[in-house]
């Protein structure tokens, strides 16, 4: 019996359930748009959806004429009470879902959606006052632009910082989604890292230990640290994160798989 | 074969636990320490996915797609507190 020992210790800051119960919804394509060379941008329309929060994503159910189905998680671009429900997802090359989602969907069509899901890789406006670093790897940056969105919709008071790492400008997922952050009231700072060209006058390269330092808010400022992107990415951040002295435990991180 | 993280089970398991899995905070039978869904190593597959402890490796959830159905089992999980 040595070994059976009661869980009645607490997390120190236990995260809060979400506020709306998941369940499936039939979901209509409502518009797609090219979001990068590799990516499209994809509204559903999806009536019965409770809402969701910055961060949150759902599993997507496609279902062939001859019955078979495919599941696949996305995160989700949008938060809110709203019905409409925004996506924005990367080729995966070889990948069975995605490159329908990229190439061939069309508004009109039909699939099913369950979510809202994840109630630990989420952030609210007016709750915790913590300062906030976002750290995003390409497409990791989708689950953290509604955090940015609504940080700056609610004119919360919250330091925020993104960094945001992609191949080349063009890679970029939502440019003017972010320039609106950077003009609103609410502090915001974007530092972006390209690996394989830049804008001119910005240096080129992967990141690394040294610019992640200059780039992020210092633990001494207790921020809470979001980081999404491959699962590759991640472990490097989590790794040079915890070098440069931060509680990797107490850090959010979501990783896509891939390499 | 891919490795995620717990916050791609929050689907499949909300179906089965009725309430966001991947706040819950799972005990490990091998190492006995505790940790949420959301940071344990999934292993993600077409038949299913499998939920390690970072700490010990030892498996903590398994969920396997059937033609019948669904089956999840804990086999790694002393104790689960849902929050």
């Amino acid at each position: 019996m040595s070994d059976v020992r009661l869980e009645a210790r607490r997390p120190s800051a236990p995260p809060r359930p979400p506020r709306r119960r998941p369940a499936w919804h039939p979901a209509t394509v409502a518009a797609v748009a090219p979001e990068t060379p590799n990516a499209r941008r994809i509204v559903l329309d999806v009536p019965t959806w409770p809402g969701n929060d910055p961060g949150q994503h759902l599993d997507l159910r496609l279902t062939a004429e001859d019955g078979y189905q495919a599941t696949r998680s996305y995160s989700i671009a949008s938060s809110g009470d709203v019905t409409r429900v925004t996506l924005a997802v990367d080729r995966v090359d070889g990948g069975e879902v995605s490159p329908f989602l990229v190439d061939a969907v069309e508004v009109g069509d039909a699939l099913e959606v369950h979510g809202p899901l994840g109630g630990w890789f989420v952030w609210r406006p007016g709750g915790d006052p913590r300062p906030v670093q976002l750290i995003a790897g390409g497409s990791g940056i989708v689950p953290l632009l509604p955090m940015v969105t609504a940080h700056a919709e609610a004119g919360d008071p919250s330091p925020f910082r993104l960094l945001y790492a992609t191949r080349t400008p063009e890679d970029v997922f939502f440019g003017a989604e972010l320039d609106a952050a950077l003009r609103a009231a609410a502090p915001f700072e974007l530092t972006n890292v390209y690996s394989r060209r830049a804008p001119e006058g910005v240096p080129v390269g992967r990141l690394t230990r040294e610019a992640l330092e200059r780039a992020v808010l210092p633990p001494d400022t207790g921020a809470l640290v979001y980081v999404c992107g491959s699962t590759p990415f991640v472990e490097q951040v989590l790794r040079w994160l915890d070098d440069l002295g931060h509680d990797v435990t107490e850090v959010r991180a979501e990783r896509f798989g891939g390499s | 074969m891919s490795v995620v993280d717990g916050n791609a089970l929050a689907g499949v398991l909300t179906d089965v636990l009725g309430t966001d899995a991947t706040t819950a905070r799972l005990r490990c039978a091998g190492c006995g320490t505790a940790g949420l869904l959301a940071v344990t190593r999934v292993h993600r597959s077409p038949m299913g996915s499998v939920a390690r402890c970072r700490g010990c490796d030892t498996v903590l959830v398994t969920v396997v797609e059937t033609p019948t159905g669904r089956r999840v089992g804990f086999p790694g999980v002393r104790s689960a507190a849902i929050v």
